[in-house]
């Protein structure tokens, strides 16, 4: 482990805390963008070049903005009873809950877990092969999905005509 | 500065954390924004599992989980469009995105 790692791990969850933390949606939004970015320089980081700028692309590029316009399109003033639910303390409990389960799963299997270290050599030349080769049905498919729900996020946030009651 | 045994643990852990926090987020917010950041983060911490194991798992050159990853955020791209399309929607019908106001179905 170098510590670009924890550099970089510190970062991400620095950026996740952040963004659902803050009580302001907008600032949550740029936390969030942090923790993107933050994850991409890990994927970099773990030689897995086109899916690092792929989350630069889609995450930073497009869900990012989306989340700034959705927020600004629903521009509401902080909540008098705050920004955290009811339950908040069962929510917490059960994201801790959760945490624990998958921190001792990695733990107790430590022994099981896989360490090849030869640095893997993905291309985008071999990456476009595969796409077009083996995975070329659920690229097809990814296609169709992404078609349909960008069509359906538009019907859906579209403006309505009022309708008599 | 070896904390670790094996790099892979570091990644798993990272990824476990942050799902931890996507959930809370999720759990916790009132806002609806604020629950599809949270599941936004959930994603994305399933991905860094994804590519972590591809990179320290036998047979990288098959490309399974670096394929699995990148389909993985392509379909979260289509889910935060039809989330956030849906949170305009709800915002426009009700005046409001805070879930605990949402109770019209509540028995």
């Amino acid at each position: 482990m170098n510590p670009v790692f924890y550099l970089l791990a510190a970062l991400t969850l620095g950026g996740g805390l952040a963004a659902i933390l803050l009580k302001h949606l907008i600032h949550a939004a740029l936390a969030l963008t942090v923790a993107f970015a933050g994850l991409a320089l890990l994927f970099l980081q773990l030689d897995a070049q086109f899916a690092g700028f792929a989350q630069i692309l889609v995450y930073i590029g497009a869900v990012a903005i989306l989340v700034v316009f959705a927020i600004l399109l629903t521009h509401s003033d902080l909540p008098k009873e705050g920004v955290f639910s009811r339950t908040w303390l069962a929510g917490l409990a059960i994201a801790a809950a959760v945490f624990a389960v998958l921190g001792w799963a990695v733990l107790a299997s430590i022994d099981d877990i896989p360490q090849q270290n030869t640095t893997p050599l993905a291309t985008v030349h071999d990456i476009g092969n595969a796409l077009v080769g083996r995975y070329v049905l659920p690229l097809e498919i990814v296609a169709l999905l992404l078609t349909a729900a960008t069509i359906g996020a538009v019907i859906v946030a579209m403006h309505e005509k009022e309708r008599p009651r | 500065m070896t904390l670790f045994p094996s790099p892979l643990v570091g990644y798993l852990l990272v990824a476990a954390l942050l799902f931890a926090i996507g959930l809370a987020g999720a759990l916790v917010r009132r806002n609806a924004i604020m629950v599809l950041i949270g599941i936004e983060l959930m994603l994305n911490a399933a991905n860094l599992n994804l590519i972590a194991f591809w990179r320290f798992g036998p047979r990288p050159e098959a490309l399974t989980g670096m394929m699995f990853a990148i389909f993985s955020i392509a379909v979260a791209a289509a889910e935060a469009a039809v989330g956030l399309g849906l949170v305009i929607s709800i915002h426009r019908h009700t005046g409001t995105t805070d879930l605990e106001k949402m109770n019209r179905m509540k028995g």
